[in-house]
């Protein structure tokens, strides 16, 4: 099925989805008209992203989440700006699966990333990503896309004069265009993907030793530095559109594990009247914010189980945009039900973001069971 | 704005009901369109309004503004309409102190929060100019939503607090209109929201209440007070 899905216009598409980003008003949903043709060069042209689409329903800006069949449920995929939260299973088996093919996609069509997490380092975090499956037509498309960039580098076209002025295609190691892709689970991602993408860690024992210099404002110490960090690497690299002379606009991928874990300090998960207990929510708003006015997408997991006050849960869920739920089946009753014998546990949609509309496309089927084999996570209407 | 909620309520944009509380209530569904419907509504109506946008951006509301046939970007311009974008205020706030008193200076403090500094804003933006003929016609404000504030640290007392001095100024004094949206959390046992959907519930004159699927909603209407309170 993957192999037969055509390519989407990566550098090249007519959408009417292109992102502007002035110095006053940084916005990252704006809709323009279809781009007039042959303008010059040297005039600053909006150029759409790789491994973004507009959606068919508002045009609102979309990258995969790493799993096609996620992002059809999420009606084409994870909206630019929006946050992500995957409610963790219970023994925190599938989450990071997820968590791992949200970041693999970026790399594979070269978004930078940004992975949070108080467990791991990040480092390692990527070693473990899945290898992307590309068929071999779309690897030979790569390897001739290398040799034409070197001998046509500069052949001046003359019948074809306008598309003298399109940007080239980037070779690169792997060069995908399309839009949402496939991994093996059993092989590692390929060590020149890693190093030839750009990403930025933050391990939380590494960043939590100095101690911090600003008036507290009841935010837990280690979301502070988070928040912090996130910032620096937006203005830093202009995704917020500070830095207007950057050509290629890219988007942030930002991934962060286990967030209301005991690990980052936390105590939601293990008392149910805590002190601290708008820290997460703040957190979230904070992150909102950000996000808002950047090129970016983020993705969380929070072991929502483990959290005693169910008010908590319930601000948390308002305040991200997009929410799906994973419950596996392991070590429950279910295991042994032959109606999901099939399966590894049910995905729950909570929550879809309604974005420059009055609406939201809510999928029609609210049982679905997901199934994980070596090279297909699929999602399925069960019962 | 929609006609069929104009109907039921019995009013236009032309003949607007004034010194009103209203309160938008949504459980387990989304109830932004009745915010979108009345801000489209009053800015028809040709009034002033603040709109307190807490938990979504400026772009969104005016790109669902335009398809009911309104721009806030236009509104803005002309001193019709004044956008609190709370999102982008709040990353302002937090990550470069600011000297003046901001709206949102209760993100920067460590307990309950004061609100008083969001009056002061709604007071500065709705107040009468003194030039004597008023260009519009009852101030509004309108707040998306109060939920969001118990999100942030603000205790709901001080909600609440902060809900009664925009009432007593804009619906009393100024016989504008207050409009807001919490939500209803339902089963979710959360404490904090249930007094502040009570105390505003006891407080409005109209609630209009989202639940379930989009299609349907239901309304209840309180008692209206006539010449005291």
């Amino acid at each position: 099925m993957a192999a037969a899905a055509t390519c989407s216009t990566g550098t090249r598409s007519t959408g009417s989805m292109v992102v502007a980003a002035s110095r006053n008003n940084v916005t990252s949903f704006q809709r323009r008209g279809p781009r007039t043709s042959g303008t010059d060069s040297g005039c600053s042209r909006l150029v759409s992203i790789s491994g973004t689409r507009p959606s068919v329903r508002n045009g609102q800006l979309l990258v995969s989440t790493g799993l096609p069949a996620l992002d059809q449920l999420l009606g084409g995929g994870l909206a630019v700006g929006t946050v992500l939260l995957i409610e963790e299973d219970k023994y925190n088996i599938y989450s990071p699966l997820l968590f791992k093919y949200f970041l693999a996609e970026g790399i594979v069509t070269g978004h930078t990333l940004l992975v949070a997490s108080a467990k791991e380092d990040p480092a390692d975090i990527l070693q473990e990503l899945p290898a992307p499956l590309l068929d071999d037509n779309c690897k030979k498309e790569c390897d001739e896309d290398i040799c034409n960039h070197k001998t046509e580098s500069n052949v001046k076209m003359k019948i074809a004069w306008r598309y003298q002025l399109l940007p080239k295609i980037e070779a690169r190691p792997v060069s995908s265009s399309r839009f949402g892709h496939y991994y093996d689970v059993s092989k590692r991602i390929p060590q020149e993907l890693i190093e030839a993408s750009k990403w930025h860690g933050f391990f939380l024992p590494e960043k939590i030793s100095s101690t911090l210099n600003e008036d507290p404002c009841s935010l837990n110490h280690g979301y502070i530095k988070l928040l912090q960090f996130i910032q620096n690497i937006i203005y830093k690299e202009g995704f917020d559109g500070s830095n207007p002379q950057k050509k290629q606009k890219n988007i942030l991928r930002i991934g962060i594990q286990n967030l209301g874990s005991p690990l980052w300090g936390d105590d939601i998960c293990w008392t149910e009247n805590c002190d601290s207990n708008c820290s997460l929510t703040k957190f979230l708003y904070m992150l909102r914010g950000l996000l808002r006015t950047s090129l970016s997408a983020c993705i969380i997991t929070v072991p929502t189980h483990l959290i005693q006050n169910k008010a908590i849960i319930a601000r948390v869920t308002n305040l991200s945009d997009t929410v799906v739920g994973l419950e596996s089946f392991i070590g429950s009753e279910k295991e042994t039900n032959p109606l999901y014998k099939d399966y590894h546990g049910l995905i729950h949609i909570r929550q879809i973001p309604q974005l420059n509309n009055l609406i939201c496309d809510v999928s029609d089927v609210k049982d679905l069971a997901f199934k994980l084999k070596r090279k297909l996570f699929t999602i399925e209407p069960c019962g | 704005m929609f006609p069929e909620l104009n109907n039921l309520l019995n009013t236009t944009p032309d003949q607007v009901e004034q010194g009103k509380l209203t309160l938008l209530c949504d459980a387990k569904t989304d109830g932004s369109f009745l915010v979108h419907h009345f801000l489209s509504f009053y800015l028809k109506a040709n009034c002033k309004v603040c709109f307190v946008a807490l938990i979504q951006s400026f772009s969104h509301y005016n790109i669902v503004g335009q398809k009911l046939g309104v721009s806030l970007t236009t509104a803005r311009e002309c001193g019709q309409l004044v956008f609190l974008e709370g999102l982008k205020s709040a990353v302002d706030v937090f990550f470069r102190p600011q000297e003046e008193p901001h709206p949102l200076q209760f993100l920067r403090e460590a307990n309950s929060g004061n609100l008083q500094p969001l009056y002061e804003f709604v007071q500065e933006a709705l107040k009468p100019m003194d030039s004597g003929e008023a260009a519009w016609r009852c101030p509004v404000l309108l707040v998306d939503d109060l939920s969001v504030l118990l999100s942030l640290g603000v205790g709901a007392v001080a909600v609440l607090d902060f809900v009664h001095y925009c009432r007593a100024t804009v619906c009393r004094e100024w016989k504008g209109n207050v409009v807001a949206l919490v939500h209803d959390s339902g089963d979710a046992e959360d404490e904090e929201n249930d007094i502040l959907l009570n105390g505003l519930g006891h407080q409005s004159h109209l609630i209009l209440r989202a639940e379930g699927l989009a299609t349907g909603f239901c309304k209840d209407v309180h008692g209206q007070p006539k010449g005291s309170s």
